[in-house]
């Protein structure tokens, strides 16, 4: 096509186009070669599958389900709730045992609401419309159909994928990216994916495409999974406008905007969206998802998941049900619970570290890692900040972290917004590197809380302002109400007296009548600003 | 069973303080042996009497200050500043120079300004010239170079002369000793001498500098690409110290070369390698900006020839480097690098 612009820009396997860097980065050791011996097998169907309602961005979803209800495999059990929302489906037949509050791989350890159900091991499915002709669909129906299915990023983040289908009215996307970099150690999850579904994620990419209409589409995958860098490249080869970008390793690469900066050499704004420079991201497991949404009309319902670390008996990639307690993979898997010292859900970069064994694997868990603390070591006491400078050397969004950590610590949490406390990505390279053994992303996830929570402050603190503003006018208004009727009485009282007074008489009638008028302005404005007093009867509440 | 919940990141790469430590005194050595080699055992004593002396300084300060022994009398920290107040002080200066310069680094400089990363100036800094403030005539008691003393004090003799002020034979050390060549060419220019002169005439004067100093100062910068090697130092303070110090003498050496000392001359005699390479590059007091340490560089090294060719003092390192410490948190504040997708 003689649409191309930009020359060196050629399609096709081997063929490598030009890459940027971005700043710093790190390269911890690799631990990947553990858990892609075996090809990747289904995991045990689990007897009880808990499914929390928020496994993504936004808003939980809402059950349309009830307690004892019977449902099949790939029925919807909860929909969207609202625009930033994703739909959950039961991942098997079964019936529903429970909706109420369970531990959920959340940082903070707190339970949160879920959907219960016990499968009847039959996997019985609802009846499924496949698509024959992805083209025939109208994107923004197709776009639909992604949000009915309930996918949402699964690289880590989970937002839900329609919204990122939807460039907005004007937006050109001139690149599609598909992130396969992987950039954390320890997962595997989507390098097994590019080896065995190769094809299933170009069907998954075109639909993509035809979504966004994107001019073209790089597929990246960092250079220590040579299979899948081989495999992909074979799959794209009768390919138009799909390529293979071949990255060298580095962490944070897989993060979107490092990935943006690497593939395109462009910078999304602070604050800003890839689409601004024209690039929409999606995790290869999300065409995936795609592919089997449309196709064949499934609803997201499991994933590839890595299972690893040193205190597990049995390293591998499992498709899993969402659902599925992790208590149940350890199992299967053998892991030491004896040694068994940090369970973390994602990588050891910026995955949390569990609470419990008991909560479920979800739309984001990409990887449950177990390890003794011969693999991770509890972290050695931390030093004074020795300002070598070793974590800003390392930062990918060239960030000063020991001047971020000296006001966090200093709690001069305005001082540390002037050096861009929330462009930090938390992505863990200055801790990673910090000779004095600092946690540092613990005090800037501390500082940035503190400062939502002084934000919360102020607009509560603004509420009651104005609470009270409009209690004072109430008081003065009826001050004035009741001056004026005193003052009537006394008028009509006076009315039967001497006629002397009479000029005055009227001098005081007038008053009256200012003040009941004065009232009724202020009552006037007061009820039209009636709404922030009922809000700062509800805030409250939401506080208490 | 209790699982372990820290927040991420799990994993740390090995290197502690005490690594980045115990590296920079690793890096000295090659030029603490030359300078021994050269000048005699007195620089390698005064070393292991000022470290003595450090740590225990550190152990009583960490103690009053009640703060764990353990971490920080490991960090290393202590031996650095140790080292380099040590090196920087005559190889045959007598004990309590060195003792109460120590002391006044850990205790003053050190603990009494906060501590390990909390000190805004450069301990060794501060007490070698609170020393030449307070001791002018012991601190330019240089003895030469063995190969021009007649006779080169053995270890004994060095040991009664650091401990015990006795020297050999009816010797004082004013006769033992002989002006550093920084401070001949200073004295010389102010007899009208030309800088030429000077260094034919003297036998302190070796083949690129100061006799001596020149291969010490190579052994120095030696350990110091080493140190940018691991990257225990950034590039940027050396090479824009020495960078600015030889453009400066550049400029006046063209200009006039009777009364001006070469760039050469500048680079490798004094305290300028050790300074720029050691120093000027301590973290805790540097500037820590990529293009901030540019800026403290560069300041050392003007200030280093400003005062080296036209202030009282024949070496101007020291000064300079306190005197940038000062404005380091104000050239961090304005060279913050550009963020990620920001103007
Ligand atoms: S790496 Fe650690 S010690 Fe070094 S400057 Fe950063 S926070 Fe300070
Ligand atoms: S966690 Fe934040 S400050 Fe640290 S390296 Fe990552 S982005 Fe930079």
């Amino acid at each position: 096509m003689a649409l191309s612009g930009s020359a060196g820009q050629e399609s096709g396997p081997g063929v490598n186009a030009k890459l940027w860097r971005f700043h710093g980065g790190v390269h911890p050791p690799q631990h990947k070669a553990e858990s892609t011996g075996a090809p990747v097998r289904r995991a045990r169907l689990p007897k009880r599958l808990v499914l929390p309602l928020h496994q993504h961005i936004g808003e939980a979803a809402e059950p349309v389900v009830v307690k004892g209800e019977q449902v099949l495999k790939g029925q919807m059990i909860a929909r969207a709730n609202g625009y930033v929302s994703a739909a959950v489906h039961a991942p098997t037949s079964g019936v529903v045992l429970d909706i109420g509050d369970y531990p959920v791989a959340h940082p903070s350890g707190l339970s949160a609401s879920c959907i219960v159900i016990e499968s009847d091991g039959e996997e019985r499915w609802v009846e499924r419309t496949p698509v024959e002709d992805y083209t025939a669909i109208n994107p923004s129906h197709m776009r639909n159909m992604i949000r009915e299915a309930g996918i949402v990023g699964l690289g880590g983040a989970g937002f839900p994928s329609f919204i990122k289908l939807n460039p907005g009215p004007g937006k050109v996307v001139d690149t599609l990216i598909l992130n396969g970099i992987e950039c954390e150690p320890y997962i595997t999850c989507d390098d097994m994916l590019m080896r065995e579904r190769p094809q299933d994620i170009i069907a998954g990419i075109h639909i993509l495409r035809h979504a966004l209409q994107a001019k073209e589409c790089v597929i990246a995958i960092e250079d220590n999974k040579p299979d899948a860098y081989r495999i992909m490249s074979e799959a794209v080869a009768s390919e138009e406008k799909i390529r293979v970008a071949l990255c060298p390793t580095i962490y944070p690469q897989g993060s979107e905007k490092q990935l943006v900066q690497v593939l395109t050499g462009k910078e999304v704004p602070s604050n800003g969206l890839p689409i601004h420079v024209g690039v929409v991201l999606h995790n290869v497991g999300t065409a995936y998802a795609v592919h089997r949404a449309i196709h064949l009309n499934e609803p997201l319902i499991s994933r590839y998941v890595t299972i690893t670390g040193d205190a597990m008996g049995q390293t591998c990639n499992l498709e899993v049900l969402f659902g599925t307690p992790i208590i149940d993979l350890l199992d299967e898997c053998a892991a030491d619970m004896a040694r068994l010292d940090r369970l973390i859900v994602g990588g050891p970069m910026m995955g949390f570290a569990m609470h419990t064994v008991n909560a479920p694997v979800v739309k984001t868990t990409n990887c449950v890692l177990a390890t003794t603390t011969q693999a991770m070591p509890a972290a050695q006491t931390a030093m004074p900040c020795i300002r070598c400078g070793a974590c800003m050397d390392v930062c990918p969004v060239n960030l000063l972290p020991q001047q971020l950590y000296w006001h966090s610590h200093a709690k001069e949490f305005e001082r540390a917004q002037e050096y861009s406390l929330f462009d930090c990505i938390e992505c863990g390279c200055c801790a990673y590197v910090c000779p004095s053994n600092i946690p540092l992303v613990q005090y800037y996830r501390y500082a940035k809380a503190e400062i939502w929570a002084q934000e919360r402050e102020k607009d509560r603190a603004d509420l009651a302002r104005r609470r009270h503003e409009f209690r004072i006018e109430r008081m003065e208004r009826e001050k004035a109400e009741r001056a004026a009727r005193l003052q009537k009485k006394k008028a009509d009282v006076a009315a039967g007296g001497t006629k002397q007074k009479g000029d005055d008489k009227d001098s005081k009638k007038n008053a009256i009548q200012a003040a009941v008028e004065r009232a009724r302005v202020k009552k006037e404005a007061v009820t039209n600003e009636a709404d922030p007093s009922s809000e700062v009867e509800d805030s409250d509440k939401k506080l208490d | 069973m209790k699982l372990r919940t820290p927040i991420s990141p799990h994993i740390h790469i090995r290197t502690t303080v005490t690594t980045v430590m115990l590296r920079v005194v690793a890096a000295l050595i090659p030029g603490i042996v030359v300078y021994a080699w050269l000048f005699g055992a007195g620089v390698v004593i005064n070393i292991l009497f000022a470290i003595a002396v450090a740590l225990t300084c550190e152990a009583l300060m960490l103690k009053a200050r009640g703060r764990p022994l353990r971490p920080f009398m490991s960090d290393g920290s202590a031996v650095v500043t140790a080292v380099l107040l040590a090196v920087a002080l005559p190889p045959l200066s007598p004990w309590w120079l060195t003792l109460i310069g120590i002391a006044f680094a850990i205790v003053v400089a050190k603990h009494l300004f906060g501590g390990l990363g909390h000190n805004p100036f450069n301990p060794a800094m501060v007490a070698y010239v609170m020393l030449l403030i307070s001791f002018p005539r012991e601190m330019v008691l240089w003895a030469p170079p063995t190969a021009l003393a007649e006779p080169p004090l053995d270890l004994m003799e060095t040991l009664r002369a650091i401990f015990l002020g006795h020297y050999p034979g009816a010797l004082s050390i004013d006769a033992l000793s002989m002006a550093t060549p920084l401070d001949q060419v200073k004295t010389q220019l102010g007899l009208e001498q030309s800088v030429a002169q000077t260094l034919a005439a003297s036998p302190a004067f070796g083949i690129l500098a100061g006799r001596g100093w020149e291969w010490i100062n190579l052994a120095f910068l030696a350990g110091g690409v080493w140190l940018l090697r691991k990257r225990i130092i950034g590039w940027q303070i050396p090479v824009a110290m020495l960078g600015a110090l030889a453009a400066m003498a550049t400029i006046f050496y063209v200009i006039d070369p009777e009364h001006y000392a070469s760039p050469l001359f500048h680079l490798l005699s004094g305290a300028a390698i050790l300074g720029a390479f050691f120093i000027a590059t301590d973290p805790v007091t540097a500037a820590t900006t990529p293009r901030g340490r540019l800026i403290f560089g560069a300041g050392i090294g003007i200030l280093t020839y400003v005062i080296r060719t036209w202030g009282g003092y024949p070496d101007g390192v020291a000064f300079a480097v306190l005197l940038m410490n000062m404005a380091a948190p104000t050239i961090d504040y304005y060279t913050q690098p550009r963020v990620y997708g920001r103007k």
